[in-house]
């Protein structure tokens, strides 16, 4: 089982405008990739883009596997141009994943736009124990995966920018009213948490005030994906630690902002 | 036709016999260990580790990297384990591997040189230095060491008289004469020169009108700078006698034949391995069979091999 493997595409399709859902299968047997995990894809064989792109793992599908991905510049935009039929070249799974032995009581999971890819696979993982879904977007359209969330019997609580669904306005505001109405069990929780940047830093914020334990995956430029070239740092209390290796899940209270 | 067996890929770097010229470039392969799982370790000329102090290095704030162009930039800040952690922990792996270890080291002083190379010389399982001159130097305002032929010439000599072992001079490319850098690491004792490690570079976002690299400047890496590192391994193949390592963007046989043409003894493949971490063996294999099909024996039988 190599992680250096190739796939075939089975469905590009967008779900709405620049947002798009890639199944693959793998051309080979590969290493069952854990929620937070990511691949480095080779979106073309040409120098440029030269580097390949890191994309979560998003569900996986016995052997089959899917990516959730956002066009946003050169490199996802050819991605989103492949067929069915065509060959990626992918490596992985890559990075630590999200720690699976989770003894609180209750966990929260928090998705902030494209965080919903990774935050999807893990909640399909925990569903069992009912976590509590957060999911802020922009706008109504770009809550992806609404459907697939319900049929797993995980109804999100939503918030957009717009309000054009949920409650209008920041998730993290969400959750910061539903901490202050339950403060006393606030122990028994364990948050977890994709997203952009200000929405991580601000969940930060609020776990810290409260006591809150969990995790967060981050984003980084990145080139090897596999620990080498030392190019995917962030700061951490620890000092400088690779995204891609001890990452890209890190314990909230080590993630200097 | 040459068939495989009588093709003879050795190639001498000082007193150090590779049983192939393929190698890795420091700082792109790690301490080796990361690529065992896509490679046979055993078949490279040589592994060139990532460059290495007497102290750990933090390195820069993040970002560090950016693509560009068929290349990147990379602003690393040459963050490092330290030699002793090397020596505890990663050597014994690489004492494992039947292929030579060559260590990229630095200093902020030619001191820190010199004791950097001592204490390398004298560890088990190492088989050449290569010494990275493309850092500043503290007793100079950070100037980098590199980039003045009389700073290179002391410190290459103090390292020189330091250690016995093959000792490898990686060239800064950012000089207006490289031939007259191998000189003067020629004349000072090096073994080889090896070249070129990053060009300076910068890129901005036009959005928010900010550097892309915390760090602002960085070095340029990848296909986009093989023309300018072909054109410095043909300058300093004619400027020294000592054999030369080549590399800067080879990411395939056609490009590692072109570098043992203007020149190189060696080439070594360095942002090549982010693209695909088996790409080495592709270089390897392609080269012999390149060599299969154009009827070439010996490696070193084109070597500088370019009619100009
Ligand atoms: C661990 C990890 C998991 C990710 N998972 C997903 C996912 O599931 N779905 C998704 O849509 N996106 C994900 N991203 C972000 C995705 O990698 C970038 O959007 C993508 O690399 C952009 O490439 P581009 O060529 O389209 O954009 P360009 O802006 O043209 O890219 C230029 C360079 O910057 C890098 N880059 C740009 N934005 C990012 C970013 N946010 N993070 C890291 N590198 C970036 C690119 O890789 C490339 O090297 C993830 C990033 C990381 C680090
Ligand atoms: C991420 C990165 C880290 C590097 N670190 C080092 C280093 O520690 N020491 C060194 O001498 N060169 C270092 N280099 C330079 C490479 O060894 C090589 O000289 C250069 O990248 C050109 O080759 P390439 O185009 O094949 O990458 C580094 C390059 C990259 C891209
Ligand atoms: S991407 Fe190279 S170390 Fe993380």
């Amino acid at each position: 089982m190599s992680r250096l493997f190739k796939a075939s595409i089975i469905e590009n399709i967008q779900l709405v405008k620049n947002h798009y859902l890639i199944t693959l299968h793998p051309l080979e047997k590969i290493k069952k990739p854990k929620p937070g995990n990511f691949f480095m894809v080779a979106v073309d064989h040409n120098l440029y883009p030269l580097l390949r792109r890191p994309i979560s793992i998003h569900r996986w599908l016995n052997g089959d596997f899917q990516l959730l991905y956002r066009v946003a510049g050169k490199g996802t935009s050819i991605l989103s141009r492949k067929k069915p039929g065509d060959i990626l070249e992918i490596l992985g799974p890559l990075g630590n994943g999200f720690p699976l032995k989770i003894n609180s009581a209750h966990i929260i999971l928090v998705a902030g736009g494209l965080g919903v890819a990774p935050m999807f696979a893990l909640a399909e993982l925990l569903k069992k124990r009912n976590p509590a879904l957060y999911y802020g977007a922009r706008t109504k359209k770009e809550l992806l995966r609404i459907d697939e969330l319900n049929a797993l019997g995980l109804d999100p609580i939503i918030a957009t920018d717009d309000g054009s669904s949920g409650e209008k306005g920041n998730i993290v505001n969400v959750l910061k009213r539903h901490i202050a109405r339950h403060l006393s069990s606030i122990s028994d929780n364990m948050l977890f948490a994709c997203g952009p940047e200000p929405m991580l830093k601000a969940l930060s914020l609020l776990a810290e005030k409260h006591g809150l334990q969990g995790y967060m995956a981050l984003e980084q430029h990145m080139a090897c994906g596999l620990g080498t070239c030392l190019g995917c740092v962030v700061k951490t209390t620890k000092g400088y630690r690779r995204v891609c290796k001890e990452g890209p899940v890190f314990p909230i209270e080590e993630i200097v902002w | 036709m040459a068939d495989k067996k009588s093709i003879n890929l050795t190639v001498m770097i000082g007193k150090l016999k590779l049983k192939n010229p393929v190698m890795t470039a420091s700082g792109t392969f790690g301490y080796g260990d990361e690529y065992a799982e896509f490679i046979d370790l055993n078949r490279l000329g040589a592994i060139v580790v990532k460059g290495l102090s007497l102290k750990p290095k933090e390195g820069n704030p993040p970002p560090r990297i950016v693509e560009t162009p068929s290349g990147m930039l990379n602003a690393i800040g040459l963050q490092n384990i330290g030699i002793n952690n090397f020596i505890r922990n990663k050597l014994p792996f690489l004492r494992t591997v039947k292929t030579p270890v060559i260590v990229n080291f630095f200093g902020d002083s030619i001191a820190e040189y010199v004791r950097a190379a001592e204490k390398l010389s004298e560890a088990d399982g190492v088989h050449a230095l290569e010494m990275n001159i493309s850092c500043p130097n503290k007793q100079a305002g950070w100037s980098i060491f590199g980039t003045d032929p009389h700073v290179t010439s002391k410190v290459v000599s103090a390292v020189r008289k330091a250690t016995e072992k093959t000792l490898i001079v990686k060239l800064s490319p950012n000089v207006t004469d490289i031939g007259l850098m191998a000189r003067v690491a020629e004349d000072a004792g090096a073994d080889a020169v090896s070249l070129i490690n990053t060009l300076t570079g910068m890129a901005i976002d036009i959005k928010t009108r900010r550097p892309r690299l915390a760090n602002i400047i960085g070095g340029l890496s990848g296909p986009a700078v093989k023309p300018v590192a072909v054109r410095m391994v043909w300058q300093c193949y004619q400027a020294v006698r000592i054999p030369v390592i080549g590399m800067g963007g080879i990411v395939s046989p056609e490009d590692a034949i072109e570098f043992i043409l203007a020149g190189a003894s060696a080439v070594a493949v360095g942002t090549g391995n982010f693209i695909r971490p088996d790409i080495t063996m592709d270089v390897l294999n392609g080269i012999t069979a390149f060599m299969k099909t154009e009827g070439i024996k010996s490696i070193n039988d084109i070597k500088g091999g370019v009619q100009c």
